[in-house]
């Protein structure tokens, strides 16, 4: 059980080493910004994608594909087809603009305070909403690894991205982000080689059969809360515990329905028994699990879910707020955009090998089918299929990377959120950057309690899909629609981020409707962003008289290429005009 | 101007951090690049013809993106049967979306790159022009 702390403890140290020494370099150079200006695409494009990798990326996807099979496939091509359209319709423009946040962009745009205000507290929202998976996270891993207390992560984490960022690690955080990239990419990278020489070795089973799960072997497995899980092959397994309010040692037959175990109930299956599935999570075979829009494990209307992940990855992702931040460190628009290129490659390698690990666990730790922790797959498969030291050298290295994502995504995450809390909500300073760094943290803290049974990349993409229906059409609009008005930006942000964040507390209250309603609130994106994009234009178009009188000079400055001489306006972004 | 301050305090100051300098007064700006900076009937002709290209450009793009992609689900909507072909094997939406979607999105990027740039340098020799 030491490994997996060694692995955390070099990870944070790394972090912190790294930290300190950029740190110390760019002190030595007259600005940061002079040092930001000789930072390449290619350190931009591996810091961009450390801080983008994170627990969904990391551990939900291979999760969600464990559970819900083909479908699911959809999160990490989004998550990379983003930076496509990204690339595409802002990456240049907004490098261009000078703006360093979002609310900066608004203001930069529309020279209007109250979209300004609007867009910092969706920044806020957005955040901790990020926030509150990564922490979730964090709390599973170091349960799943050691057997440390679930709040133990969070407050872990919590407390590393504080320290750096109240210490002002985030001066050197390009090199530090940069660094996690490459340590994710390999924790993950090499383990699979050994998981995929396994699992040749054990025959090359294929998870895609006519049969729901099986456990493979005999197998242990202890709920560690109270759990309703639905047989729908009856299994025989000796339990220790209390099965449906009885208390029980020895085989117990688990007919066919409903069955409640309480916490702490020990069961033990043996090799080809089905496995019980968590309720909610509906048993599905390995055929229908490996088939798109089969709806296996109880998603509905797959098409429209799948439609809608679509919309809110691929439009969202311009829409977070810590990934604009990092456009800043591009000289110009010409290397924002090339720095785009290299991180859709660089995620592209990456998110080729979270699909192998949902696959794999399917076969070898299905037990996270009944104890509904699939986010666990990535972390638990090197002792299930490679076992001895190697497995769990590589379970440690697992965590490893397990825990650069949580730490890179979590403090470009307040970075961001306690920039905007500091700058538009409270006094400013420097006192009050780590008053509002502790509000940043704190919040998505205390949620992440409540918010312990939700997947982490469905979280995730809750909050992908407040960004598409909130900040994509301010964005899109604002930088190629010069009637874009701050009355219809306002107006779009207010309906936009009422009608998501609302479907998105519906669905994580565990209290939504079943059938359609249930659907379209779970996967907000498909109605949601159109519903934005059509209230600003409308508006916008009923108040012609609010164009921003400089538009013509905006649009100047956000379009032509800056090595040629043009006047493009005095605008600098709040945080850095010296005043 | 908004050039970062050059003189090295003898120890690390709090220095107020600024965006790196977007306005060069140097040269003296050429025909085409006053009537622009005079927002003149021509010169809002050359800016908007450079913002028409490049949104042209990244809209043939998403539309790209969205009948490949978007398409996809509902290709596999109305022919169940490739939902269920193989290659080598595996399933073929797993090798679309497992696989294949990621070079696809990079070659999409680069192409992409590739004629923006063209664009503004169109852009820049206009203006330029003597």
């Amino acid at each position: 059980m030491t490994l997996p702390w060694a692995a955390v403890a070099v990870v944070v140290v790394l972090t912190a080493a790294v930290g300190a020494a950029g740190l110390r370099w760019s002190r030595t150079t007259s600005d940061f910004y002079v040092a930001s200006r000789s930072v390449s695409p290619w350190w931009n494009a591996s810091a961009i994608g450390g801080e983008y990798l994170s627990a969904a990326s990391f551990l939900g996807v291979a999760g969600l594909v464990m559970a819900y099979g083909a479908d699911m496939l959809w999160f990490p091509v989004g998550y990379t087809a983003g930076y496509l359209v990204l690339l595409v319709l802002v990456a240049a423009p907004l490098r261009r603009s000078g703006a360093y946040t979002l609310p900066d962009f608004a203001e930069a745009r529309l020279g209007s305070t109250a979209v300004r205000r609007a867009a910092s507290l969706l920044v806020v929202l957005i955040g901790w909403l990020y926030l509150v998976p990564q922490l979730v996270g964090a709390g599973l891993t170091l349960r799943t690894m050691t057997g440390a207390p679930s709040w133990v992560g969070p407050v872990l984490v919590a407390a590393v991205v504080l320290v750096t960022v109240v210490t002002g690690g985030m001066r050197s955080i390009t090199f530090t982000q940069a660094m996690q990239y490459w340590l994710k990419l390999t924790a993950i990278g090499v383990p699979v080689v050994f998981l995929v020489l396994a699992w040749q070795a054990d025959g090359a089973p294929s998870a895609a059969t006519s049969s729901v799960p099986v456990f493979r072997e005999r197998t242990v497995v202890t709920v560690s809360e109270p759990t309703r899980v639905l047989v729908t092959v009856p299994v025989a397994p000796m339990a220790s515990g209390t099965v449906d309010g009885l208390d029980v040692d020895g085989p117990v037959a688990l007919t066919a329905g409903e069955h409640r175990f309480t916490s702490g109930t020990r069961l033990t299956f043996a090799a080809g028994d089905a496995v019980p599935h968590l309720v909610g999570l509906e048993a599905a075979t390995g055929l229908s699990w490996s088939q798109p829009l089969s709806g296996a494990g109880g998603r509905q209307h797959p098409l429209y879910g799948t439609w809608s992940i679509v919309l809110a990855t691929f439009l969202g992702t311009m829409g977070l707020p810590h990934v604009l931040v990092r456009f800043y460190t591009n000289p110009d628009g010409r290397a924002a955009r090339r720095t785009t290129l290299l991180v859709l490659g660089l995620l592209g390698a990456f998110y080729l090998l979270p699909t192998a690990y949902g696959a794999l666990a399917r076969l070898y730790s299905p037990e996270l089918l009944l104890t509904g922790r699939t986010d666990a797959a990535v972390l638990l498969l090197p002792s299930r299929l490679v076992g001895g030291t190697t497995g769990q050298v590589l379970g440690a290295v697992l965590t490893a990377g397990a825990f650069a994502a949580f730490l890179s995504t979590s403090s470009g995450l307040t970075v961001s959120v306690a920039g905007v809390l500091n700058q538009d909500l409270a006094r400013g300073g420097v006192r009050g950057f780590r008053l509002a760094a502790v509000a940043a943290l704190g919040v998505p803290l205390a949620l992440s309690g409540l918010a312990a049974r939700l997947s982490v990349a469905d979280v995730v993409g809750l909050a992908f899909a407040v960004a598409a229906s909130t900040f994509c059409p301010l964005l899109v609009l604002g930088i190629w629609w010069r009637g874009l008005t701050d009355a219809g930006a306002l107006a779009g942000l207010v309906v936009g981020g009422t009608l998501s964040t609302a479907a998105v507390l519906t669905t994580l209250s565990g209290h939504g409707p079943s059938g359609w309603p249930g659907t379209l609130l779970a996967q907000p994106a498909a109605w949601a962003v159109p519903a934005t994009f059509a209230v600003m234009v409308a508006v916008s178009l009923l108040t012609p008289g609010r164009v921003a009188k400089d538009v013509s000079r905006t649009m100047v400055r956000l379009h032509t290429p800056e090595q040629v001489v043009l006047d493009r306006g005095p605008w600098q972004p709040r945080g850095r005009r010296q005043d | 101007m908004s050039d970062p301050p050059s003189g090295r305090p003898p120890r690390p100051a709090r220095v107020a951090v600024r965006a790196p300098a977007t306005v060069l007064r140097a040269r003296t700006p050429v025909a085409a690049a006053r009537e622009i900076d005079e927002q003149t009937t021509l010169g809002d002709v050359f800016v908007r013809s450079l913002v028409r290209a490049q949104l042209r450009l990244a809209l043939f793009v998403c539309a790209g993106l969205a009948v490949l992609l978007g398409g996809l689900p509902l290709l596999l909507a109305l022919v169940p049967a490739l939902t269920t072909t193989r290659l080598a094997g595996v399933p073929l939406p797993w090798l679309l979306l497992g696989g294949a979607a990621y070079p696809v999105l990079v070659l999409g990027g680069w192409l992409y790159v590739r004629q923006a740039e063209r664009n503004e340098r169109d852009f820049t020799e206009l203006v330029e022009r003597p």
